[in-house]
């Protein structure tokens, strides 16, 4: 993370062990001044460069295209497509004041926001029993709770439609809510429990000669000391609730009451030669708040990310 | 002298019940813990598991209650040639696409794990796939990937490699590849920041001894960096074709299963018949069919987390 020093130190220097780069605490710094400047050029930057376009090309383009003007999104030949001088906000506007588009992103948000708050309850009283209470079967559960999370949507959608219809919960949000933490609740618990086995053990065994409940523990102890933890798995979960699409396609009917992602797909798919760019705003601006939160949080979401998984 | 023993033996009394109380009740306590996450996990996955599984044996429909059949879905499935065309595209995406993921998403690890400027913007840049909703990274693929407008056609054109457009959805070759390479950008950065996380825990001495005994690049690369990563990798890939398999929007956004279904996956197969075509009971037995690929890849998680211990073991001494 720290930015380089002179790269230029001649292997003299290293091998007398004088150098800098040796002895600094930073791994990260290897034995890249080994390599000579245009070999690194080759094997390094020009792959990456390649890479990275590759990966942020189409949200360059989802931009472009939002902004620009209707008659420069299908005449390639006259205008160069890669950029444009006179750029609009007519799909935008379009998309507040002329659809449901609001609508649409306050119910993704409501759901979203309900379901990871349930989920992060639940887990959190769940790692803690895991974890700390130990109670008889507690490494058993875990390792359900862990298959849980291999249990895929896409072969849950069909019997928990009939449950939801069951249940009159068809076209609500409330069917969301419900049954997104089916797929949070394995995950976060499992990031939590490996937050919670990081915090020592010796200040709960006093807290509990002072005479505190467990209750007392966990809220005064150990959620706040888990407190990175919980922002990773609330993070995370946000985005899988924002991204998930099978269960809000399948549930959900009305178009008032559909998520972002299910209402793009359905609703400004229509026959209009000129529906790409109402299509590519209303996809950049249901990713911005992902995108922005995102931002702000990179250590947790790719500590969540990894966490999960190293588990 | 009873009048003494008793208030001394009272504390130590109740002093023993509280404690063997928290013993005794640990287990009560743990249930009460776990109520919330069992409740929602019993009811919508567990239950629903075994109902899916149920209605690939009867004959349900929307809004009609099934009978028993029997195999009868199964048997009906055995005889689609829509159904295995559909198998063979899910095992076809699955395993080009999840092979392609870990060998990008492997050598991009390693070249973020060198050293650079601007090393943790690169980082957070390389993961945007991965935060977009699947969704709408897909339309903007659908725009690219249009039969008049492609800007990849335009840009070939002006290069003068084609003469016309390529028709990218239209037509069934084409449009494997591109639903996989689709699918394939947006994994890619999973599988690399994963790893990158493993490669960041494997100690800079190692290759430092390696390369002060000659060990050239590939060898470290083959002898130090792959033996250590191997048990993050199975992880990793586990769940990466895991994903793959069982994907569903990704497909239903660009394609919807067209053209003439060569892209139809499992998922999206049963998503059609059964809630657009109304056959509950066909349409679970397509998603029950999956059921047994996903045991095979979670024993193969398995597998590779127990290598992982043995590993672990190893190193210890």
């Amino acid at each position: 993370m720290t930015d380089l020093p002179t790269r230029s130190i001649d292997l003299k220097a290293v091998l007398s062990g004088s150098s800098p780069t040796v002895a600094k605490d930073d791994h990260s710094e290897g034995m890249s001044y080994l390599q000579s400047v245009p070999r690194r050029l080759v094997t390094l930057y020009l792959p990456l460069t390649i890479i990275v376009v590759v990966l942020l090309f189409p949200f360059y383009w989802m931009a472009l295209t939002s902004v620009k003007p209707d008659d420069q999104l299908l005449d390639l030949d006259k205008f160069n497509p890669f950029w444009t001088w006179n750029p609009t906000f007519k799909h935008f506007h379009k998309l507040l004041f002329e659809s449901y588009y609001p609508h649409w992103l306050w119910n993704t948000m409501y759901v979203a926001i309900c379901a990871t708050m349930l989920s992060i309850i639940a887990s959190v009283l769940a790692a803690y029993a895991i974890v700390r209470l130990r109670y008889k079967g507690a490494n058993l559960v875990g390792g359900l709770i862990f298959l849980a999370y291999l249990v895929p949507p896409s072969i849950l959608f069909i019997p928990l439609a009939t449950v939801v219809f069951q249940y009159g919960l068809f076209d609500s949000p409330l069917a969301l809510i419900l049954t997104y933490p089916t797929i949070l609740i394995p995950f976060s618990t499992w990031l939590l429990m490996g937050y919670f086995k990081t915090i020592p053990f010796e200040l709960e065994e006093c807290a509990l000669i002072d005479g505190a409940s467990r209750w007392q523990i966990l809220t005064k102890i150990v959620l706040p000391l888990a407190i990175p933890g919980l922002i990773s798995a609330f993070i995370f979960c946000f985005t899988l609730c924002w991204n998930e699409f099978i269960y809000a396609l399948t549930f959900l009917q009305s178009t008032s009451n559909k998520t972002v992602p299910v209402a793009i797909v359905n609703e400004f798919v229509d026959g209009d030669i000129y529906r790409w760019g109402s299509l590519m705003a209303g996809a950049l601006a249901g990713s911005l708040p992902l995108v922005i939160l995102y931002a702000f949080f990179v250590e947790h979401y790719v500590s969540a990310m990894t966490g999960a998984v190293k588990e | 002298m009873a009048d003494v023993a008793i208030p001394r033996a009272k504390p130590q009394m109740s002093e023993d019940t509280a404690w063997t109380r928290l013993k005794h009740n640990r287990n009560w306590l743990g249930f009460w813990f776990m109520v919330p996450a069992m409740a929602f996990l019993i009811f919508f996955l567990a239950y629903p598991l075994g109902l899916g599984i149920w209605l690939s044996f009867t004959d349900t429909r929307i809004g009609r209650v099934g009978h028993f059949v029997g195999t009868e879905n199964y048997e009906w499935l055995w005889d689609d040639s829509i159904f295995w065309l559909s198998v063979f595209n899910t095992l076809l995406y699955t395993t080009v696409a999840s092979a392609i993921k870990f060998a990008v998403g492997l050598y991009l690890a390693l070249l973020l794990n060198e050293n650079m400027p601007f090393k943790a913007m690169l980082r957070a840049m390389v993961l945007i796939p991965f935060i977009v909703p699947t969704v709408l990274s897909a339309l903007a693929f659908w725009w690219i990937f249009d039969s008049q407008f492609s800007i990849i056609s335009w840009s070939l054109k002006h290069l003068g490699l084609i003469n016309q457009n390529i028709n990218f959805l239209g037509d069934t070759t084409w449009a494997r590849i591109c639903v996989i390479f689709a699918n394939i950008w947006r994994g890619v950065p999973f599988v690399a920041i994963t790893l990158l996380a493993g490669l960041q825990t494997v100690s800079p001495s190692l290759y430092e001894a390696a390369t002060l005994d000659g060990a050239t690049r590939w060898q470290n690369f083959r002898f130090i960096t792959y033996p250590l990563l191997t048990p993050i990798i199975a992880v990793v890939m586990t769940f990466s074709v895991l994903f793959t398999f069982t994907d569903f929007q990704l497909i239903w956004a660009m394609t919807r299963g067209g053209p003439v279904n060569a892209t139809h996956l499992m998922a999206t197969l049963s998503y059609q018949r059964a809630i657009i075509a109304g056959q509950l009971g066909e349409g679970a037995a397509i998603s029950s069919a999956m059921i047994p690929f996903l045991l095979a890849a979670i024993m193969v998680s398995w597998f590779g987390l127990q290598r992982r211990k043995w590993q672990q073991g190893e190193s210890n001494d």
